[in-house]
């Protein structure tokens, strides 16, 4: 039995007040909000273990390492990596994202190749490809969307994956309107051309099972702090072979075997990708957001989550007239994240409202310009939810939303 | 943090009256000066044309954009505000909003001296509209440099 107030109560920040009002804290798809796990897991490493990494003899290093490494290990079994070696950690997605621009892509991408991406792109999964195909004369190639749900026209990838494809960068779950794509598929399609396929999986790990066995992908993205985790630390899958055969992406300490004057030789997966001492901390707590999220069980956090966005799509259909919801009506189709426009009131001005009655939402283009283009507008009001969130806290967001509308109807807006 | 209640900036007679009826709406042709202003944050645009007289004094505006009800209503007080002024003028309003926007406390007769653009000083207390606010003179601002070449 999924029992959300036992879950709410982990996160001390939850029982805060905005203004004298309850905090609703629907922007999860900005950032989540941490449990007392995860905070206690970096106390526990600054005033136990505090020791730099992979170098010292003494006790503490040892620990530290263990811990670290520890943490490694949780994210690769977390996604179904076959070995920790195959998990790089960066400082977050978009770091994970433009290290495979700046070695594989360098590497491999080649005049007239084409580059196939969706409109659903986070600007970070789209500006470094832009760059790799203009350096390298290849072209991006940007999958069509169906405009009646703003799903992706399947019917048509076969038009856009091609022989030329060299690569396939996807986003899973998009942050912007919360589609899931279905990237089993379109990878498929992309191994049948031989294409490399990239999946940014920020959004959806943390709300769904992701396996990249299953995926059959050979990158894929993630980010701590969308998933419980702290700030400042992500990660980035690689299929080993390709990590392999790749040239490191940063130089210098701790990512070398041997150094001389003229040259030196690369360390070891991971290591290879990790120049410098990294965010010891943040990894840990990395490892310990993944605890807290296995504990609970992703399928059932993401029934929760399936219940919530039938529950929101219900009570805003009430407002179809003055509301369009994007995305599609099916919760199996979708995350937890309802992105809505109103022409009686601008995004900001109605976050404003929501604001002074404690509800947190996100206003603005979400790092998804061409995503706002397709649609229309310039901004939309986002509510993402989470694994504590509730249906009480949908009815609150849906009420002030109703007071809103009322508010700026005359115009004001 | 101070409290700013709704009404001081979706109640203001002064902003609604500039939101609803926004003045110089009309793009200008043939214009000396054109800029286009985006908030990299929002995605709010704002388009902004002046046309001088021989004197070198801003003679006609257009303004549009797209965006909030604080990022529309400043473009329009602006439009009606620059006119009759030189570029250095233009350039020492600009100071002047910043000023009240985010320096100390405005008095009231600096307020009074701004004229319609006194009433947005009331979007101090929403510190992050705050921006909103800023884009047209921002923009403003970069036609006035990119003009004088």
């Amino acid at each position: 039995m999924y029992d959300v107030q036992k879950i709410r109560k982990d996160f001390p920040i939850l029982s805060r007040k905005v203004y004298d009002k309850p905090l609703v804290y629907l922007d999860n798809a900005a950032t989540t909000q941490k449990p007392r796990q995860v905070i206690q897991a970096l106390v526990d490493y600054y005033e136990g273990y505090n020791a730099n990494v992979h170098r010292g003899v003494h006790a503490l290093s040892q620990e530290a390492t263990e811990r670290y490494e520890e943490a490694r290990g949780k994210v690769a079994r977390f996604i179904g990596a076959e070995s920790p070696d195959e998990i790089i950690w960066t400082r977050n997605a978009s770091e994970s994202l433009n290290l495979v621009a700046y070695t594989w892509a360098q590497e491999n991408i080649r005049e007239g190749d084409e580059i196939v991406v969706t409109p659903y792109e986070h600007h970070s999964n789209l500006v470094p490809w832009q760059k790799v195909a203009r350096d390298k004369g290849a072209s991006l190639r940007i999958l069509p969307m169906r405009e009646e749900d703003n799903s992706l026209d399947m019917e048509r990838v076969d038009e856009f994956i091609t022989p030329r494809t060299k690569l396939l960068a996807v986003v899973h779950m998009s942050n912007g309107i919360g589609i899931i794509n279905p990237v089993e598929e379109l990878a498929r399609r992309a191994r049948a051309v031989g294409a490399t396929v990239l999946i940014d999986a920020t959004q959806s790990a943390p709300h769904l099972p992701v396996d990249v066995q299953g995926l059959d992908c050979d990158f894929l993205t993630l980010s701590g702090h969308k998933m419980l985790g702290p700030t400042g630390i992500g990660a980035l899958y690689g299929r080993r072979e390709i990590l392999e055969r790749m040239e490191p992406f940063l130089r210098g300490g701790e990512m070398v075997l041997e150094v001389w004057y003229d040259r030196a030789t690369w360390n070891d997966l991971p290591m290879k990708f990790e120049a410098g001492t990294p965010n010891i901390a943040d990894a840990i707590g990395f490892g310990a957001a993944i605890d807290y999220l296995e504990a609970v069980g992703m399928e059932n956090v993401r029934d929760h989550e399936i219940a919530l966005t039938a529950h929101a799509l219900e009570a805003f259909k009430e407002l179809e007239e003055e509301i369009d919801v994007f995305g599609p009506r099916d919760p199996e189709r979708r995350g937890a994240i309802i992105s809505f426009h109103s022409d009686i009131v601008h995004p900001h001005d109605l976050g404003t409202f929501l604001d002074r009655d404690g509800i947190a939402v996100r206003t603005g283009h979400h790092c998804t310009m061409p995503l706002m283009r397709e649609l229309g507008v310039i901004a939309t009001a986002r509510a993402s939810c989470y694994l504590y969130n509730t249906e009480e806290e949908i009815d609150a967001l849906v009420d002030s939303v109703k007071r809103a509308l009322r508010y700026f109807s005359d115009g004001a807006g | 943090m101070a409290l700013g209640n709704l009404d001081e900036i979706y109640r203001d007679d002064v902003i609604l009256d500039h939101r609803r009826n926004p003045r110089n709406a009309a793009r200008l042709k043939d214009a000396d000066i054109a800029a286009d202003g985006v908030n990299p944050f929002c995605g709010d645009e704002i388009h902004l044309q002046m046309r001088l007289d021989d004197g070198g004094r801003v003679a006609e505006v257009g303004f549009q954009g797209e965006g909030c009800s604080i990022n529309q209503a400043t473009g329009s007080m602006l439009s009606e505000a620059i006119k009759g002024l030189t570029l250095p003028q233009v350039e020492a309003l600009s100071a002047k909003f910043h000023e009240m926007m985010q320096g100390p406390e405005p008095p009231d007769e600096m307020l009074t001296a701004l004229g319609d653009l006194g009433s947005l000083s009331k979007v101090r207390d929403f510190p992050v509209r705050i921006k909103c606010a800023l884009l047209a003179w921002s923009t403003l601002e970069d036609g006035v440099a990119a003009g004088r070449g």
